[in-house]
């Protein structure tokens, strides 16, 4: 296995975790921080149960695909998810919908968490909101280690980048204890789009038969095609900022 | 079920966003692999076009987006 076709799985998977855990974090983090820890931390250990079902009864099943249609099926996944976020990305670079932002979203979670203090079930309704941050920002990470790691046998090199960014944000997170807001993500959402976009293409090439030029390579030529269109988006479609919110 | 119906609400929401680019993403795909497998299209050939043809549905959703504001 060479460095050229590790470094973009390890990369891609790293890159595209971090922007989803950080988003979980910040929500787990408004929890602990307005409801306790109890519901913050049982709501995710709940999800993190879910995820792990999910990929202990749909791993093995991919096994079962022949390479070339595991390839091709993947690659359309990636292309369908990875022009969306670059849709996004570029649209948000652009000035068109608003940039994310991990301080607002901190604080909507915040208000509507005090909202609750006097329902009865608070802490279940927190626990809850934890659940489902997990849950559903866990689910994009199964998929993106699932999808960048399964068409070349790297499923265990994407977990590695997965794992390597929720150990990141713990640490950070444990440490600085408020949301992680100097983490560039709308840059790092702009990269992944154009990363997932290149694997999806690449793929669902090599899912058809295509003998890319440079084998493994080919995926830098494609990124790189991507970049230049998308920075040629932003510059055309540019205008003033939109406030950011979540 | 609503467990079920959030993480399918989800799995849909990763997917599609702009309908009309999902939309035109899959036929281009479905095109071009039934122009490698039925027409005898050269599947690098394939593999390129599909590239271009990416970036002209993405381009298009992006279009739709700016002009509608």
């Amino acid at each position: 296995m060479t460095w050229t076709a590790l470094l973009p799985t390890l990369t891609a998977a790293f890159l595209a975790s971090l922007v989803e855990v950080v988003e979980a974090f910040t929500i787990v983090l408004a929890v602990g921080l307005t409801r306790g820890w109890r519901p913050a931390l049982t709501g995710s250990a709940a999800a993190l149960g879910i995820l792990v079902l999910i990929v202990v009864i749909f791993g093995p099943l991919l096994t079962l695909i022949p390479l070339h249609a595991l390839q091709f099926t993947i690659g359309t996944l990636l292309i369908l998810f990875g022009l969306r976020w670059l849709r996004k990305a570029i649209l948000r670079a652009a000035g068109w919908i608003a940039l994310h932002d991990e301080l607002a979203a901190f604080a909507k979670e915040t208000n509507a968490l005090k909202a609750q203090t006097a329902e009865r079930r608070a802490d279940f309704l927190a626990g809850m909101a934890a659940f489902k941050a997990v849950l559903l920002e866990g689910i994009e990470v199964v998929f993106i280690v699932i999808a960048v790691g399964t068409a070349h046998g790297q499923t265990l090199w994407a977990g590695i980048g997965a794992m390597a960014a929720v150990i990141l944000v713990l640490l950070v997170g444990a440490a600085v204890h408020r949301p992680l807001v100097q983490v560039p993500e709308n840059t790092l959402k702009f990269v992944v789009g154009l990363m997932l976009s290149s694997f999806g293409v690449f793929w669902t090439g090599e899912g058809l038969g295509a003998a890319w030029p440079g084998e493994d390579l080919a995926l830098i030529g494609i990124f790189a095609t991507f970049l230049i269109f998308a920075l040629a988006a932003v510059r055309l479609l540019g205008k003033p900022r939109t406030e950011a919110t979540r | 079920m609503t467990l079920l119906k959030l993480i399918w609400d989800e799995l849909l929401g990763m997917f599609v966003d702009d309908g009309a680019l999902a939309l035109q993403a899959v036929v281009l795909i479905a095109v071009i692999a039934g122009a490698v497998k039925l027409a005898g299209l050269p599947p690098t050939t394939g593999g390129f076009l599909l590239l271009l043809g990416c970036l002209v549905t993405l381009g298009l959703s992006l279009s739709r987006k700016t002009r509608d504001k």
